[in-house]
């Protein structure tokens, strides 16, 4: 490539692919080497996945079937809302805080390949946390039903859907140490009493009712009637369908870039 | 390369802008206009609404009023068109603070079809001694060079600088404005904020000084230096004890060179300064009556206006 003026090609973007490629691995590799991300999106979920099926610590109501059957599915939803929710609202706050979100949209890649790559970057983290839960899983003694692993695939997109949208909402209105405290404090949240890991007609009082229609105890309760061959119950897709237009529609009309 | 611009009103055209935040015009009628192959400096005092106007023009801000046009297009309804051929540079950076330096400058360059050269552009402006550097790490010159090659690298034909040596050493600042003066022979059109003098004197073809919201002044450097707009040039200053008859000295003055109008003013106790047609024998007058009246000068200066004086005549001597 040359340096002289008089042969350069007039300014053109590189290919919209390329270009939402290249941000979704950059985004990507940003989560992976980022110390407390990491820690979030794979420690966290892998060391409960271990700690619920190899210790009783946590009474859970089984339902009769093995413990590392009934965990893993809700350990993939919790990973699907660390990397969607946790991880991308934060990232999204510190950048917008340090105008990196307004430096890149007026690049080629503009607002929407800002948004497209994102998203891709998730679905990346998400890929390389299914890989190493399942294997984890599977080494425990984990036996998903081989029939649930297409609509899991189904609800983990649309769980991801939901949850990007929530972050992005957060991420574009608070300040960014507003969202940090609110991020990790939903996340706690949603593990003890929304349905994620444990059921939600475990849950007491009126939580029993109200996890349900929560998007993480959709996502849980999906994704466990998936793996266990029990069904995905057509509530939780009609509760993450909702939350993530109503999340979308928030989040777009009350993103601030600046 | 980046053509000759003959679009009327040149590369940038902003007319009649508008913005207001929170009931405050922070912009309020301005108009600027630069061309490709100049260096057009937008000066003013920190609020002046420099930041918005080149906001604006980058399409980050839409205008509450008047029209913005660059290379002929609307910034927020032609943004797709205008970004693969508008390089920016924001006041605050934007760069992702997890992220090595070399490997920003190389994402950035991947959005464009055929950027520059990565590594020659990162070794004209010293980037490979800190290239594995996170950007958390970088000091804020270092971090306002990585920024500046990252508005370059796409070949822009417009490129908007905002405060581009805040927080330089002088080293980065050279080598910065080394490249500025190297995009404008190449034909590209750099507009770029600044309230340093210096910067705006030595880089800029074209100047216009901004504050609350509009253009105050306009034009290249030496019309702005010259008595077109604040009529006192050039000027003779000198330190001396505080306290002097200064009506005295200037008659005295009057005196000794006819052609006088000669006016004499403290500006600070013992900072004095001459305003008139100095010529040589105005020196020999100013030192014969110090002499007389037992004042030791402790300097002297003669020169022209400089383009701080110039601003400070523009926009007035308080904080703000």
């Amino acid at each position: 490539m040359t340096t002289s003026p008089s042969a350069d090609p007039a300014p053109a973007p590189a290919p919209a692919r390329r270009r939402i490629a290249a941000q979704a691995s950059f985004e990507t590799r940003a989560i992976l080497r980022n110390g407390e991300q990491l820690l979030v999106t794979i420690v966290v979920p892998v060391l409960l996945l271990v700690g619920l099926v190899r210790t009783s610590v946590v009474d859970l109501d089984t339902g009769g079937v093995a413990r590392v059957d009934f965990v893993t599915p809700g350990i993939l939803a919790l990973a699907c809302v660390t990397t969607a929710f946790t991880s991308q609202s934060i990232a999204t706050a510190f950048d917008r805080r340090n105008g990196v979100l307004r430096l890149l949209a007026t690049t080629p890649l503009g607002r929407g390949g800002l948004l497209a790559g994102k998203i891709l970057g998730v679905l990346c983290v998400e890929v390389v946390q299914v890989v190493v839960i399942g294997a984890v899983a599977l080494s425990l003694g984990w036996q998903p039903s081989l029939a649930g692993i297409l609509p899991a695939l189904g609800l983990v997109l649309l769980g991801t859907a939901a949850f990007t949208a929530l972050a992005l909402l957060l991420a574009g209105t608070l300040r960014a140490e507003g969202v940090l405290a609110v991020a990790n404090l939903v996340l706690v949240l949603l593990v003890v009493g929304g349905g994620l890991i444990m059921a939600p007609s475990e849950l007491p009082g009126p939580l029993s009712h109200l996890a349900a229609f929560l998007p993480s105890g959709a996502l849980g309760e999906g994704l466990r009637g998936a793996f266990l061959g029990t069904g995905v119950p057509p509530l939780s897709i009609v509760v993450l369908l909702a939350w993530t237009a109503a999340f979308g529609a928030g989040a777009g009309k009350l993103f601030r870039w600046h | 390369m980046p053509t000759t611009d003959t679009r009327p009103g040149g590369a940038v055209d902003v007319r009649g802008l508008r913005k207001t935040y929170g009931g405050r015009d922070v912009v309020d009628g301005l108009d600027l206009q630069a061309t490709a192959g100049t260096v057009t400096a937008v000066l003013g005092p920190n609020g002046a609404g420099k930041t918005t106007t080149v906001e604006c023009c980058e399409g980050l801000r839409s205008p509450d009023g008047g029209t913005v046009r660059v290379l002929g297009l609307d910034p927020v309804t032609d943004a797709a068109a205008l970004r693969p051929r508008v390089g920016v540079m924001l006041q605050d950076g934007g760069l992702p603070t997890g992220v090595r330096a070399m490997e920003m400058l190389r994402h950035v360059a991947r959005m464009y079809a055929a950027p520059r050269d990565v590594d020659g552009l990162a070794e004209r402006l010293g980037l490979p001694a800190f290239g594995r550097t996170t950007v958390r790490r970088l000091s804020g010159g270092q971090r306002q060079r990585l920024a500046l090659a990252a508005a370059v690298v796409g070949r822009p034909e417009v490129v908007f600088l905002d405060e581009p040596s805040a927080g330089m050493d002088p080293q980065s600042r050279h080598a910065v404005w080394d490249l500025v003066r190297e995009l404008r022979a190449d034909g590209v059109a750099v507009v770029l904020t600044t309230h340093l003098m210096d910067e705006a004197e030595d880089l800029a073809d074209v100047v216009h000084v901004v504050d609350h919201g509009r253009v105050i002044a306009s034009g290249n450097v030496p019309d702005l230096l010259s008595d077109g707009t604040a009529g006192r040039s050039p000027r003779l200053r000198f330190g001396a004890r505080p306290g002097l008859p200064v009506a005295v000295l200037a008659t005295h003055l009057d005196d000794a060179a006819p052609d006088g109008g000669w006016t004499v003013t403290e500006d600070e106790p013992g900072e004095y300064v001459v305003t008139g047609p100095v010529h040589p024998t105005t020196l020999t007058a100013l030192t014969t009556w110090l002499a007389r009246h037992d004042v030791l000068a402790t300097r002297i200066t003669v020169g022209r206006r400089t383009l701080e004086d110039v601003f400070l005549d523009l926009t007035g001597r308080h904080l703000r």
